[in-house]
C-alpha cells in the first residue's frame, strides 16, 4: 500500500567599583579554604537522592544573561533557564515569528537585557506560586513569567525611566509591581529632553511607576507614574501589615551628581529612603488628579491560545506630581548610598542598607507616621519634605560589618544582612538590633535570599548567598569563572554552610518558595483542540502548502517521528517561506525541534499542542534538508525531510507530501 | 519529596467496562474525528502498519478493553503487557499517550468496529 497526502497550492486568507575597596581593606578577603568552612553532615542536608524532588524552587536572576534561572533547593541543581529579555536559540525565543513581538520596544526589537530582581507574586503578603516578575535594567522593562508554563507571559516597557533598577517589587496582593528609575533624566517634549547634562538639577527628574498585572490574563499595564526629584533609585519594597499601602525606595546620589558618581555621589553622610503612600496615589489617580503625559511604550503579551505574542503601543502615561499632591512622598535620611530597602515580616520595620556605611539603620513605621503627622521635618529636598532621621528610626545596628547591601528575614524575629565589603552574612535580632551570628561568604556577596524572606510569612530554613566574585572557588575556566551561590542552613542558632553551586550570568536578587505551591499549576501540554493559532494544523489532514504571492505558508505537523509534509517542492528563489509547525503530541515533555540547513535563524522547539513559525528565505537552488532537533524516539534520527528550491522563474508545481510505503504488518 | 509515579493514573479498563451493542453511528462519527486529529498520523485504517499497526481487523485480534488501555494507559501497557511489548518490538516507537478521555477512547473503538 502506498499512502500519500498531496497538497497543492491554494489561497488563504556596581560591583566592579567596590571590588577596589575589597583589595584596599587588609584582612577583608576571607579564607577560601573549603575544609575550614563545612562541618558535620552538611552533605546530607543538601543531598536530594536521585528521583526525589527538591523542597524549594529558587528563582534567580540571570543578570547580564537577561534570563531567569531556576534551581532546586537544597540540592542547588539547575532545573531551567527561562528566556525573558534575551533571545534564546535553544527554544527559538526571539527567533520564532510568534515570540519576536515579546522583545519589541520603542527602540525596535531588542535581543538582550540585564535582568536583576525576580519577585514572586503574592496573595495576602505571601508568595502564591502564580507568577514571577523580573526587571530589565538596561532598556527599562518589567516581565511577568507564568509559573504554570515557566514562560514569559508579558513584558511592559517603562517610559520616562532610564535604568530600571529598583524594580519589580510587589504589593501584598500583587495589585501593583513597581518600577523605579536608576538614572534620572529630562522628560517631556523633544525640546524639553534635548538639554545640557549640566542642567541636571534643573531639568532631570526621576519616576516610579506602578504596574498593574491583570489577574486573569497576566497582561501588564502602567496604572500611574509618580514623578520625583532627580536622584538614583536603587531598590524598594512594599509595606505590609501596619505599613500596607506604603512603598519604600532607597535613593542614592542625593548630591545630584551627573559625572564621576563614584566620587561625586559619595559626598554626603546620608542619602534617602523615600516613603510613598501608594494607596493615596491610587486614590489620586482614580480621582483624576494626575495628567496624561508623553510616554510612548510597548505592552507585549503572549496569548497561550493563539500561541502568539502580541504587541500594543501606548503613547501616554498617567503621571502624578507630588509637588502638587503634597502627601504622596516623604524622604528619610539614610546612611550612605542605601541599596537594600527591606520591610520585616511584621511590617513595622524598614531596614536600610547603606552600602558605603558601617551600620544598619532600622526605620520604624509608627514613628514615620508620627513624624508626618507632627510635620517633624529637618527641611526639604527639591520641595519634598525630609523627615528628621532621629525621629523615624527605631535604632541602628552598630558595627555589624562593612558595606551592608540587602536584608531578608526569618519567622523568628531575625534578620540576615549581606555585607559586600567584609564579605559575610550577619544574623541580627530585630528586637535588640544586636548581631548574633556571622558567616563568611566566598566571596563578596551581593543579594541573599531566605525562602519567603521578604514576605509576611518567611519559610526560613535556608539563606542563600549570591556572590559577585568566584575566584578560587571552582575549577578554573579561563578568564571568566562561573558565578557563585552558597547555601547555608539557618535552622539552628548558628548559620551553617552546606553547599556551593554555580549560576549563570551574575545572580542578583533571587526568591524561593515551596515547590508544592508551584507544582499543581504545571501545564504539561497544550490541548490541541484549543489551539487557536491561525496557521495550526490540527492533525495531518490539515497539513498543506499555500502560496500567497511570494509568501509560502507550510502548515506542518509533527508527531513521533515524522513531519507532514516532509517533501516540499515548488519553492522558488525570492520566496519567503513560513513553516508553521504544529506539534500535535498530547503528552508531557515531548517537544519536537525543527531546523533547516542554512536558515539564518535559530531552531524552533515546539511544545506538545503548540504551533510555532520559522521564517525562511531560501538563498540557494537545490534540495535542502530539514530535521527534528530534539531526540523524540528511537526513530528520531529518521525524523527528517527535504525542501526543493527552484529558480525564480521555475514552473515546478507547489506541493507538500508525506509518502508512506508498505511497511508490512 | 517523592515525585508522583506516572503522569497518567487513569484506572485500567476491564472487560466489564465495555458493552458492544449495535454499532452506534453517532459514536462512530465522534471516534473518526478523534482519529483524524490524534491517531491518523501513525495508524492507517487499512491492514498495514504505518508507524503503528493498521486498524482494519484490529478487534478480531485485540479485545476492546486492550485497545482502550493502549490508548488511555499507554505507558503502563508498554511496561507490563506482553502483547503490547511484542507490538513495540515490531514498531520500535513507543506509542504516544495522546491524552484522550475515556469517552474519546470508547468512540475510537466504535469507529474501529466499522473498519
Amino acid at each position: 500500500m502506498k499512502r500519500s497526502i498531496i497538497i497543492t497550492g491554494g489561497t488563504l486568507g556596581a560591583a566592579a567599583g567596590l571590588f577596589m575597596l575589597v583589595n584596599t581593606l587588609p584582612g577583608c578577603r576571607p579564607s577560601t579554604n573549603v575544609q575550614s568552612a563545612v562541618t558535620g553532615d552538611a552533605a546530607n542536608k543538601a543531598y536530594v537522592k536521585p528521583g526525589a524532588y527538591d523542597e524549594f524552587y529558587n528563582f534567580v536572576s540571570g543578570g547580564f544573561s537577561g534570563q531567569l534561572s531556576v534551581y532546586g533547593i537544597p540540592s542547588g541543581r539547575m532545573l531551567r533557564n527561562i528566556p525573558v529579555f534575551s533571545v534564546n536559540p535553544e527554544s527559538g525565543w526571539g527567533f520564532s515569528e510568534e515570540t519576536k513581538p515579546m522583545l519589541m520596544t520603542t527602540h525596535g526589537f531588542i535581543p538582550w537585557d540585564d535582568s536583576h530582581h525576580p519577585e514572586l507574586s503574592q496573595t495576602d503578603g505571601v508568595p502564591d506560586g502564580k507568577w514571577c516578575f523580573i526587571n530589565g535594567n538596561n532598556t527599562p522593562r518589567i516581565a511577568l513569567v507564568d509559573l504554570g508554563t515557566f514562560r514569559t507571559k508579558s513584558i511592559i516597557e517603562i517610559p520616562n525611566s532610564a535604568g530600571n533598577h529598583s524594580s519589580p517589587f510587589t504589593t501584598g496582593n500583587s495589585e501593583y509591581v513597581v518600577a523605579g528609575t536608576r538614572f534620572s533624566i529630562p522628560m517631556g517634549t523633544d525640546e524639553q529632553r534635548d538639554v545640557s547634562i549640566d542642567s541636571y538639577r534643573e531639568n532631570f527628574k526621576g519616576t516610579v511607576s506602578f504596574i498593574h498585572p491583570d489577574p486573569a490574563t497576566g497582561k501588564l499595564d502602567i496604572a500611574f507614574q509618580v514623578i520625583t526629584p532627580g536622584v538614583n533609585f536603587d531598590l524598594s519594597h512594599a509595606g505590609k501589615g501596619p505599613s500596607e499601602g506604603w512603598f519604600f525606595f532607597s535613593c542614592y546620589n542625593s548630591e545630584q551628581a551627573y559625572s564621576l558618581l563614584e566620587v561625586n555621589a559619595s559626598q554626603k553622610d546620608k542619602d534617602f529612603v523615600m516613603a510613598l503612600n501608594w494607596k493615596k496615589a491610587e486614590e489620586y489617580a482614580k480621582a483624576g488628579k494626575g495628567r496624561m503625559v508623553p510616554g510612548k511604550h510597548y505592552m507585549n503579551w503572549y496569548d497561550d491560545a493563539k500561541h502568539t505574542g502580541i504587541s500594543e503601543v501606548r503613547n501616554e502615561v498617567l503621571q502624578l506630581d507630588p509637588r502638587e499632591l503634597k502627601d504622596l512622598i516623604y524622604f528619610m535620611p539614610c546612611p550612605k548610598s542605601p541599596h537594600g530597602c527591606d520591610v520585616d515580616p511584621t511590617g513595622q520595620y524598614i531596614v536600610g542598607s547603606g552600602k558605603l556605611a558601617a551600620l544598619i539603620p532600622v526605620f520604624q513605621f509608627s514613628k514615620i507616621q508620627e513624624a508626618i503627622a507632627k510635620n517633624d521635618v529637618e527641611g526639604d529636598f527639591m520641595g519634598i519634605p525630609v523627615l528628621k532621621y532621629a525621629s523615624v528610626i527605631k535604632g541602628e545596628v552598630k558595627k555589624p560589618g562593612l558595606g551592608p547591601l540587602h536584608t531578608e528575614f526569618d519567622a523568628n524575629g531575625f534578620a540576615y544582612t549581606s555585607f559586600f565589603v567584609s564579605s559575610e552574612i550577619v544574623k541580627w535580632s530585630l528586637e535588640t538590633l544586636e548581631p548574633v551570628d556571622r558567616v563568611p561568604t566566598y566571596y563578596s556577596i551581593g543579594h541573599l535570599c531566605v525562602p519567603g524572606g521578604d514576605s509576611k510569612k518567611p519559610w526560613g530554613k535556608y539563606v542563600i548567598a549570591y556572590n559577585k566574585i568566584t575566584k578560587d572557588r571552582y575549577l578554573p575556566t579561563g578568564p571568566e569563572l562561573a558565578q557563585s551561590a552558597q547555601l547555608f542552613s539557618i535552622d539552628g542558632p548558628k548559620m551553617e554552610l552546606l553547599l556551593d553551586f554555580p549560576t549563570i550570568g551574575e545572580p542578583h536578587y533571587a526568591q524561593a518558595l515551596p515547590a508544592e505551591l508551584v507544582k499543581p499549576r504545571e501545564v504539561k501540554f497544550f490541548k490541541i483542540e484549543e489551539n487557536q493559532h491561525p496557521y495550526a494544523a490540527k492533525g495531518e489532514k490539515e497539513a498543506k502548502v499555500v502560496r500567497e504571492g511570494n509568501k509560502v505558508h507550510v502548515y506542518m505537523t509533527t508527531i513521533r517521528s515524522h513531519f507532514t509534509p516532509d517533501n516540499i517542492e515548488g519553492i522558488k528563489l525570492g520566496d519567503e517561506v513560513y513553516f508553521h509547525v504544529t506539534n500535535f503530541e498530547q503528552d508531557w515533555d515531548v517537544p519536537h525541534g525543527f531546523a533547516i540547513k542554512g536558515a539564518a535563524t535559530a531552531e524552533l522547539l515546539v511544545m506538545p499542542g503548540e504551533t510555532q513559525t520559522m521564517k525562511w528565505i531560501p538563498d540557494q537552488i537545490g534540495v535542502t534538508p530539514m530535521y527534528c532537533t530534539d531526540f523524540c524516539s528511537a526513530l528520531h534520527q529518521e525524523m527528517q525531510g527535504y525542501i526543493r528550491v527552484s529558480p525564480a522563474n521555475s514552473k515546478v508545481e507547489l506541493k507538500g507530501v508525506t509518502k508512506s510505503y508498505d511497511a508490512g504488518s | 519529596m517523592e515525585p508522583a509515579n506516572s503522569p497518567s493514573k487513569a484506572a485500567m479498563i476491564s472487560e466489564a467496562d465495555i458493552t458492544l451493542g449495535e454499532v452506534d453511528k453517532a459514536l462512530v462519527e465522534k471516534g473518526k474525528s478523534t482519529y483524524d486529529v490524534k491517531c491518523q498520523a501513525c495508524h492507517s485504517i487499512g491492514e498495514n502498519r504505518v508507524v503503528g499497526p493498521g486498524w482494519k481487523g484490529m478487534l478480531t485480534r485485540r479485545k476492546p478493553e486492550w485497545v482502550m488501555n493502549m490508548i488511555l494507559n499507554t505507558e503502563a501497557m508498554l511496561s507490563t503487557d506482553a502483547e503490547a511489548q511484542k507490538q513495540l518490538e515490531q514498531c520500535l516507537v513507543r506509542m504516544p499517550n495522546q491524552n484522550l478521555s475515556k469517552d474519546d477512547a470508547r468512540n475510537v473503538v466504535e469507529f474501529m468496529r466499522t473498519l
